[in-house]
């Protein structure tokens, strides 16, 4: 079924009788050429690009809840490519390239608006680092803006330019830069690799992974047994719990990240913006409601939702950026299980185990990677080799200490990130 | 989230810096080589359920203290002070 405006026009005026399910509901069968555990954003676009970049079709993603339940569903939807390390700068291009080809590729509307991210600094010391990473960003090929104060004031007139604290002394802007209606892309990816034969199976819990001479022979789940050749794990915070199945423990850390969004409002932020002196990063929906977040509640957290303090600090944040945000009532609050990796950068690698991928520690900052990490890790998994928009995310670079990407610069170490 | 200090009793988490798991309770011989110091320093057990880990009372006595907690409903089982669990 394919959408368009004739389709639209023409459901609209038959009752919208015509539509039907985008995807099936099919049972597992007892064999695939290759399982992906996870239905999230990076599982399902894994799928999708396996079947259409490399041809495949005996395919299954195994979900243990309902696809876009995750993360995926979770997130405050900022996509970007204003990344500084070699190893981050060409993938996160990489896939901001596919975001800009994604509607017409899927054909469906993931409501992709490139309205501009602005991170502002607020000392000399700030401005000299965002002028550097503008300047990568350049290098990189794609776009940056080094905003002066007035610069930022046009733009953005109702921050608190001269706050006694934290005065804004201009920003980075990044027009290319946007938000993505989050649940879209996930059901647009489904649809994509359902269309192509993909069998997507939900409410189906991956129990064990079954490993015979050093090799993948399938996995245990909820449904039954399913036999593969090749099995990917992209489970994001539930990584460590999966890989344990395959005897395998990783460098990870699950910790929870809150995010809030208010009542519906008429328009007034059209950009995404950043503060720079608090953790604090907003956007307007397309229905109205601010939609904002800050850092992670910073303690090992399975529980999807968190305490006080965050809540607290993204609060102060933004009031003391954009005081008039004070008048908007908050309408609902929630957490997701981020995978956090020592540097804060992701993996998509081989395994020790032939036939076993992984694909995790995408932090906060995942969403953004779904196009990216979907077409890399379908690349890895079908041909065994990198891509080379994602050949530093290596598994190994912690043990060796070669090719660590800490972007942030503060050490690859657990509670830094 | 409260955790109670053996030595300045129930306090708001506010007080605390979080260092993450226990590990560094056992912290390799130099010497060690690279696979027990990736361990070490990276690999983490990351439980859904119990799990220990380190804080600091950051703002109260500057003890370091080994938590017991519960990563799934954030339950504070136990904290006792790191250097008796070191023991
Ligand atoms: C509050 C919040 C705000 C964020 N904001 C941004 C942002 O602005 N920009 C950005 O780029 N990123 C952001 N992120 C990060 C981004 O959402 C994640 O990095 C990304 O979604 C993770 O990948 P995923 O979509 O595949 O994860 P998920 O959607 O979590 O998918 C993993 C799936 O695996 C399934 N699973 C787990 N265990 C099993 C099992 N045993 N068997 C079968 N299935 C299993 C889970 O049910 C889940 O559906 C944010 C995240 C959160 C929580
Ligand atoms: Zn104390």
């Amino acid at each position: 079924m394919r959408f368009s405006g004739l389709r639209v026009l023409r459901e609209g005026l038959t009752g919208n009788k015509g539509w039907k399910a985008h995807w099936r509901d099919p049972a597992p069968k007892p064999e695939y050429d290759i399982v992906i555990i996870g239905g999230g954003g990076h599982g399902l676009a894994t799928a999708y690009y396996l079947a259409r970049e490399h041809g495949l079709r005996n395919i299954a993603v195994l979900e243990k809840g309902y696809l876009g339940g995750g993360n995926i569903g979770r997130n405050t939807t900022i996509v970007r490519a204003n990344y500084g390390l070699p190893g981050n700068s060409e993938f996160y291009s990489h896939s901001l390239k596919l975001w800009e080809g994604l509607e017409q590729d899927l054909n469906f509307n993931v409501m992709h608006s490139q309205r501009g991210v602005i991170n502002l600094f607020h000392s000399d010391g700030q401005r000299d680092a965002y002028a550097r990473r503008g300047n990568a960003m350049l290098n990189q090929g794609d776009d940056a803006i080094l905003l002066d104060r007035g610069g930022v004031r046009k733009m953005l007139p109702y921050l608190d330019f001269d706050n006694g604290r934290f005065p804004v002394r201009g920003g980075l802007y990044h027009p290319r830069g946007g938000t993505a209606r989050h649940d879209a892309v996930a059901w647009g990816y489904a649809r994509g690799a359902d269309m192509r034969g993909v069998d997507l199976i939900q409410n189906c819990e991956v129990t064990g992974i079954e490993v015979k001479n050093g090799a993948v022979t399938g996995v245990q789940t909820s449904r039954g047994a399913i036999r593969a050749k090749k099995v990917g794990i992209v489970v994001a915070g539930r990584s460590s719990q999966v890989a344990a199945m395959a005897g395998m423990r990783l460098p990870i850390e699950s910790h929870v990240l809150q995010a809030f969004v208010t009542e519906g409002l008429k328009p007034v932020i059209d950009t995404v913006v950043t503060f720079g002196m608090g953790h604090f990063y907003i956007s307007q929906s397309d229905k109205g409601g601010l939609v904002f977040g800050g850092d992670i509640d910073m303690y090992a957290s399975y529980a999807a939702r968190g305490n006080l303090p965050a809540v607290e600090h993204v609060m102060e944040a933004g009031m003391a950026l954009m005081p008039m945000i004070g008048k908007a009532r908050v309408l609902r609050s929630w957490g997701g299980i981020m995978d956090m990796s020592p540097d804060g950068s992701p993996i998509i690698d081989k395994t020790g185990i032939e036939g076993l991928y992984l694909n995790c520690g995408w932090c906060y900052g995942g969403f953004k990677a779904v196009p990216g990490s979907g077409h890399c890790f379908a690349h890895l998994m079908a041909t065994g080799r990198p891509h080379e928009a994602a050949a530093g995310f290596r598994l190994d670079r912690f043990r060796t200490g070669f090719g660590i990407m800490d972007e942030e610069g503060t050490g690859a170490q657990h509670n830094l990130h | 989230m409260r955790i109670t200090c053996p030595l300045c009793g129930d306090r708001d988490r506010r007080e605390f810096y979080y260092k993450g798991a226990a590990v560094a309770l056992d912290r390799p011989e130099p010497d060690a080589g690279a696979e027990a110091w990736d361990e070490y320093v990276f690999l983490r057990d990351n439980p859904a359920g119990e799990t220990r880990d380190l804080w600091y009372h950051a703002d109260g006595c500057g003890a370091w203290l080994e938590v017991r907690r519960d990563t799934v409903t954030h339950a504070v089982l136990e904290a006792r002070l790191a250097a008796e669990a070191a023991r």
